[in-house]
């Protein structure tokens, strides 16, 4: 079992405590796609307000992880999951969470940009008209206070009616991000959000990034090690469907407990 | 001779093999244009659109069979477009992936395919004879729709299927539900392709006779419809009709309709390129 606790290795059983400490906590994750496991046993904690990093080879299951944490697997036709994840202090994989519920609290954004083919004010209100949220003035303070959070709203506050398809690839990328802090969620997953995206565009989302710890829970996918490690306070290395270690981004990249972590970081494979 | 020269030269027999197959379509698609334009032009006028039909040629005018026709494209497509577009949408969001689903899919792909006037022998039967609509437009316009219902449901799901599965992803991701999921974000950025199935399947409505003249069309009327239970022509009858006579008179008519006729039909295809050049450009 690859567990590795952040600073202490409290038990899940004492959940009380824990509750208050963990914004997100699974307890031996398996992943099925048919009759491929995905994800073998997975345990992590993660603390709110923090940023932690998914690395690892690719296909080793790290968007199959982010992806549970919204049920965003569910779609998927031969997907299985078993063990437990919770959030706060609910499991998410009950049968009556609400699927619409849970993903108001936990935004995604995907790897490449994917504006709605609307305007860029109807991109970032339709979370909220979806929740049949009606008050314009309610909608626009809120679109412009996403705009703003997501640094773009001085590129765009001329021209909120014009198709978001005419942004570029960096402008799109903050428009989805604002699509979803609209929402208002807690807790922000992203699946290499820079990875289309030119060097300058990247930077602006790290910078980004870095400003919404204060609000936000975030755990971001990257191929990129010199991102994960200015970005992040805690790195997980994952390796076919195994979490290998999991600890602060400092001791990760300087000086981490398996040999296997240091091969891939140092890029001696992966 | 080489090799190389030998395929050069299959190269060119094959090109202007291909240039001639074109041009035989081409000219006599133009030698048939040509001949119906010279025959008919110059009986279109204001009077012959508005005139009744009448026994003498140069008296006749299309009134009735083109407001029968219209009132068939109306009635079609508002029976049509509602239920077809739900069966896409059910078959392509909805429907589990089993036996069943499978059979409905090559069952509907079949209907496509059927000739038009079994549709008419069972207008005939359910909509003339067990709901007694009699020979109306409505009993017509039921019929054609169930003719362009595959076509629709068809363009339907191709156009689902282009819309790019990340917008199916940001909207759920964004806490959507299924439901709104095709109605905000799906059908309208499928609505191109969907609009464009629609009208073709009815520019296709337009031109059909053999299902009509079994429903019971009348080749003559004397009165434009004036609701969905009244008896009809419609333009291709009216041309079938005419040119069947042997007076020169009349088959200048004919060739005049369907001068009118292939106008509507080339609008609507007009339009429907229109739409799909237009969604195309959105989607990317
Ligand atoms: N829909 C699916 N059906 C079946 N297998 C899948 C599916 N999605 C992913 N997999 C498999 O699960 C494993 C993990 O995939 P995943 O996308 O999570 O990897 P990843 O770490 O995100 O890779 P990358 O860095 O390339 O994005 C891979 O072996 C992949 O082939
Ligand atoms: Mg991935």
């Amino acid at each position: 079992m690859n567990v590795i606790m952040t600073e202490n290795t409290e038990n899940l059983n004492t959940e009380d405590k824990i509750a208050e400490k963990y914004k997100l906590q699974t307890k031996d994750v398996n992943v099925f796609y048919g009759d491929f496991q995905a994800i073998k046993e997975v345990s992590m904690n993660i603390k709110p307000n923090s940023i932690t990093a998914f690395i690892g080879p690719s296909g080793c299951g790290k968007s199959t992880f982010l992806r549970l944490f919204n049920r965003m697997n569910d779609y998927i036709e031969d997907f299985k999951m078993e063990g437990k994840i919770k959030i706060d202090d609910t499991n998410i994989y009950k049968n009556k969470i609400q699927l619409e519920q849970l993903r108001k609290q936990v935004g995604m954004v995907f790897q490449k940009p994917n504006p709605f083919p609307k305007s860029i004010f109807e991109n970032v209100a339709y979370g909220l008209k979806i929740q049949g949220i009606k008050d314009k003035k309610l909608i626009a303070a809120r679109v412009e206070k996403a705009l703003v959070q997501a640094d773009l709203w001085n590129e765009v506050k001329d021209n909120l009616n014009k198709s978001a398809l005419t942004l570029s690839g960096g402008q799109q990328q903050r428009l989805c991000i604002a699509r979803t802090l609209a929402v208002e969620p807690s807790i922000l997953l992203m699946d290499e959000p820079t990875s289309a995206l030119d060097p300058i565009s990247t930077a602006k989302i790290e910078e980004l990034i870095h400003q919404l710890k204060k609000e936000y829970t975030i755990i971001i996918v990257t191929h990129n090690m010199q991102q994960a490690a200015r970005i992040s306070d805690y790195t997980a290395f994952f390796y076919m469907g195994e979490l290998i270690e999991f600890d602060k981004t400092k001791k990760i990249f300087t000086n981490p407990d398996k040999k296997r972590t240091e091969n891939y970081i140092t890029g001696r494979f992966g | 001779m080489t090799n190389v020269q030998k395929n050069r030269l299959k190269d060119q027999l094959f090109k202007f093999w291909g240039i001639g197959c074109t041009l035989i379509g081409l000219v006599l698609l133009i030698i048939f244009i040509g001949g119906i334009l010279i025959d008919g032009l110059s009986r279109i006028d204001w009077a012959f659109i508005t005139d009744l039909p009448s026994r003498k040629a140069e008296k006749s005018g299309i009134w009735t069979p083109l407001m029968g026709s219209v009132w068939i494209l109306v009635l079609t497509a508002i029976i049509s477009f509602p239920i077809s577009v739900a069966a896409g949408v059910y078959l392509e969001e909805y429907a589990k992936k089993n036996r069943l689903s499978a059979l409905l899919e090559i069952n509907i792909s079949n209907l496509a395919g059927v000739p038009s006037i079994i549709y008419g022998l069972l207008g005939l039967e359910v909509f003339v004879r067990i709901m007694s609509l009699g020979a109306s437009v409505l009993a017509g316009a039921l019929t054609l729709s169930l003719l362009i219902l595959p076509i629709i449901i068809v363009a339907t799901r191709e156009a689902i299927k282009a819309v790019p599965s990340s917008i199916r992803d940001a909207s759920y991701a964004l806490g959507a539900s299924k439901w709104q999921t095709i109605w905000n974000q799906v059908l309208p950025a499928s609505s191109g392709g969907i609009l464009t199935g629609v009208i073709l399947a009815l520019s296709r409505a337009v031109g059909e006779t053999a299902p009509l003249i079994v429903v019971g069309a009348l080749a003559y009327v004397p009165f434009a419809p004036s609701g969905p239970l009244d008896q009809f022509s419609v333009l291709p009858i009216q041309i079938f009709n005419w040119i069947s006579r042997p007076q020169q008179g009349f088959i200048d008519n004919a060739a005049a309709a369907i001068i009118i006729l292939l106008l509507i039909t080339f609008v609507m295809n007009g339009i429907a390129v229109y739409f799909r050049n237009k969604w195309q450009k959105k989607l990317q």
